[in-house]
């Protein structure tokens, strides 16, 4: 018979109540908040936090926030659907649910003494916002700093006011595109993957994040792979359905893997053949 | 500015990148330097695509315009990239317009001149098709995603 | 086969009155008794009180999308399984998760109890221990464990009822599970047919199990007893004609993800879910909100879920498995192939129910044969 462990040691499933005390609209429909929890001790940049709202439900949100700052929670949570967009509407004081950190992390340490390129898109921003606090803070750790960012249009582009700020850094790249725009738009207009061809690194001594929608991630990591740089140094953070974040609900599963806990944070050597079949 | 000095410089941009020897020169034979100031239209929907634009400085907007929806920019191109590929199929019109979004400096390739060119001499003409086939292929696929609007919440 | 003879478990005969006697001394320890019993023309696992309770005489009748129960002999345990598995027990359709109740401007989170209930199964087939074994790895042994599956199964006693009678939808054999009982269990019986009654050749298994043993009114096997429970199995093992080649049975199905074959077994599929309902092994669950009107008091309930529904795969924008198809590989792949990578045993146990009752049919052997035979790489 299996080794069964102590029934009464603490059910994973059950959160712990967490309290909203900070939020800054970011853009409309989607809201960033501070976070404060009991017990908590710190994540590490990729993970994911479980989020209830109390007779409404539970949804996997990632930390967007610095890791290296333990006490505060951040997420950037956008509406859209019944969980979020309850949440979004949570003012300072209000009590939520909480569980986790939970998930693999983005190899951020690997990464030392190499080109790193983030490429993120829409909302992808948020998950990836972590590596560039650890990037930034630890920038003599590591070599060119790319940030690829591409957003619907210019009024839906994340975290501006820090864009603005890391784009006036000499010692790292900023760019943003968006697919379309209007005529007081002087940036770039086109696909993520067109920023490309103007960045600098040296895809073999590079490892790149990415974040996005699953499309834009296949073509941001293909585009990668074109340039150069080894699927095992390609990292993407997927989205599955999520129940329970801890391997046991069965949702989540893309091919032999459970995103929530043998992911989210997965390396596109893994992620290229489960992702080439329609429906996995 | 020498012919001399137009084949260094069409050489220098990706799309004539090592571009075999009598052709730089045929090609360079239909340039000329232009300029745009910001703000400044390159051409308009619907005119004659008689022109082919290499960028070299500066970025230009590529726009649609839609009642009720003004004007939409759906394409922005840089140092290094190519705006014009309508003059390749007839009637030759632009779909679209385009216009300096900073001071933006370019070579012009005459059209009628460089499809002279091509139709005389098939192998240029293989040549330049070759070159300009990946430009409108990665265009397709681009349109491709924006037509998914990956970012969109789609509800 | 050989019967093991060592010291420590060596065989005892028990009769009909001593079966009576388990049960009772089982709740006498304060266990609720789970076995066979006839309800809806089918055998299903329910409270047992006593020997009565048990569906002696019945048999069952199965195939594809068929299953009757006929009068035949006189055993007690001549079924062979029905459509309940015993996860409905360890693992229940439905877990209260959490509560929460809000006042004077103060939430509380309350855990639901864990039960301390203890629970005993009877008539636990080989096939069904493999299934228990299963779902220990998914519950137990990962980073992360449910702690209401591991209340019950700590406090779980477990007979084995060795198979006397196979279905014609079992194999068991194929998948290395049964028809003989080999861990697991902290009893195992195998019923076989005396001069005068059934008797019950019994083995220990566990601790527990001997003590249990060493309580009853039992006597030491003979010869002929051992033959001829050896003889009840054997005739199991020979009734089993189903069969399914597992030989690089996961790499054959994750490299075959386009078969046309799954087009052909969607065209079929009602993505009813039973299989996975049926499915001693299937573990999957989705968790919904209980709210009452006010919202003071709200709840989070955990229940079965299935990947023949749609919304299993619901992301932002849209179902990642929209199509018949895909939901019928994923079940497959997941329970022959994938589930090997995640838990280092294939989810498949031969027990036959998603055969069985399949509305239409599908067998999940015929099913994997046809990938196997139409695939290019051979």
């Amino acid at each position: 018979m299996a080794h069964i462990p102590d029934p009464h040691l603490s059910d994973p499933m059950v959160p712990v109540l967490a309290r909203v005390t900070n939020r800054v609209e970011e853009i409309p429909g989607v809201v960033t908040f501070e976070i404060n929890a009991p017990q908590w001790q710190g994540f590490a940049p990729g993970q994911f936090n479980m989020l209830s709202l109390f007779g409404v439900g539970e949804i996997p949100i990632s930390i967007s926030g610095p890791s290296f700052d333990s006490t505060t929670i951040i997420h950037t949570i956008r509406d859209v659907g019944a969980v979020s967009g309850a949440m979004a509407t949570l003012e300072p004081g209000a009590m939520l649910g909480m569980r986790g950190p939970y998930g693999t992390a983005w190899p951020v340490e690997q990464a030392r003494g190499r080109d790193v390129v983030v490429v993120a898109g829409g909302l992808g921003l948020a998950p990836v916002r972590p590596i560039l606090y650890h990037l930034i803070t630890n920038r003599a750790n590591f070599g060119r700093v790319t940030l690829l960012y591409g957003a619907r249009s210019p009024d839906e582009i994340l975290f501006r006011n820090e864009l603005s700020k890391w784009r006036a850094q000499l010692d790292m790249s900023v760019e943003v595109t968006v697919d379309h725009a209007d005529a007081t738009w002087r940036g770039h207009v086109g696909v993520v993957t067109t920023l490309f061809k103007g960045a600098d690194f040296d895809p073999a001594k590079t490892t790149a994040f990415v974040c996005g929608p699953e499309i834009m991630m296949r073509f941001g990591a293909n585009a990668l792979t074109d340039a150069g740089v080894a699927p095992e140094d390609i990292h993407l953070s997927m989205e599955r359905n999520m129940q329970c974040a801890i391997g046991l609900c069965g949702h989540c599963q893309i091919g032999p893997f459970f995103v929530c806990k043998d992911g989210p944070v997965f390396n596109w050597a893994q992620m290229k053949p489960l992702m080439a079949i329609k429906e996995l | 500015m020498s012919v001399k000095g137009l084949e260094k410089i069409v050489a220098a941009h990706s799309l004539f990148a090592g571009l075999g020897g009598g052709f730089l020169e045929l090609v360079a034979g239909c340039a000329r330097n232009v300029r745009f100031e910001a703000g400044q239209y390159l051409f308009h929907e619907g005119e004659i695509a008689s022109e082919i634009y290499l960028i070299r400085e500066g970025s230009v907007a590529l726009e649609i315009s839609a009642p009720g929806q003004g004007c939409m920019t759906f394409m922005s191109a840089g140092p290094d990239d190519v705006v014009g590929l309508s003059w390749i199929v007839p009637p030759y019109h632009w779909t679209f317009d385009t216009r300096a979004q900073e001071d933006t400096r370019a070579i012009s390739l005459d059209a009628i001149c460089l499809r002279t060119k091509c139709d005389a001499d098939p192998a240029l003409g293989y040549e330049v098709m070759k070159r300009f086939a990946p430009t409108i292929v990665a265009r397709l696929h681009s349109t491709r995603l924006q037509l998914l609007d990956l970012y969109g919440t789609h509800s | 086969m050989l019967v093991e003879t060592d010291s420590c478990n060596s065989p005892f005969v028990l009769d009909a009155n001593g079966l009576g006697r388990l049960i009772a001394s089982l709740h006498a320890s304060g266990h609720r008794v789970l076995g066979p019993t006839r309800r809806d023309n089918a055998v299903v696992y329910d409270e047992v009180r006593s020997t009565s309770d048990l569906p002696r005489g019945w048999v069952d009748e199965q195939a594809g999308g068929h299953y009757r129960l006929k009068r035949e002999g006189e055993a007690y345990f001549g079924y062979t399984i029905g459509p309940t598995a015993w996860k409905s027990f360890l693992h229940p359709p439905k877990q209260s998760l959490w509560s929460t109740k809000t006042g004077n401007g103060q939430t509380e989170i309350r855990p639901a109890s864990i039960s301390d209930e203890k629970l005993a199964f009877l008539g636990v087939r080989a096939c069904e221990l493999a299934a228990i074994a299963v779902q220990d790895k998914v519950f137990l042994d990962g980073a992360y464990r449910d702690p209401h599956y591991a209340a019950r199964r700590a406090n779980l006693f477990i007979i084995a009822v060795n198979c006397g009678r196979a279905a014609s939808t079992c194999f068991c054999s194929s998948m290395g599970t049964g028809p003989k009982a080999r861990e697991g269990y902290d009893l195992a019986l195998t019923e076989f047919i005396t001069s005068e009654d059934v008797a019950f050749l019994a083995v220990a298994g566990s601790k527990e199990g001997a003590e249990m043993l060493s309580t009853l009114p039992t006597r030491p096997a003979t010869q002929a007893d051992i033959d001829a429970s050896t003889e009840a199995t054997a005739q199991a093992e020979s009734q089993i004609n189903r069969r399914i080649d597992t030989s690089g049975l996961s790499p054959l199905l994750k490299e075959n993800p386009d078969h046309p074959r799954w087009n052909d077994v969607a065209s079929r599929c009602l993505n009813c879910a039973n299989c996975t309902m049926v499915c001693p092994t299937c573990f999957c669950t989705k968790v919904e909100e209980v709210s009452d009107l006010d919202g003071v008091e709200t709840s989070r309930v955990q229940s079965w879920a299935s990947c023949f529904t749609s919304d299993f795969s619901y992301i932002h924008g849209g179902a990642v498995r929209t199509t018949p198809k895909a939901r019928y590989r994923q079940w497959m792949t997941h329970k022959l192939a994938t589930w090997v990578d995640q838990f280092g045993t294939s989810g498949c146990v031969g027990c036959g129910r998603c055969i069985t009752w399949c509305p239409v049919g599908i067998d999940i052997t015929e099913e994997a044969a046809a990938i196997r035979s139409g695939n290019k790489g051979g």
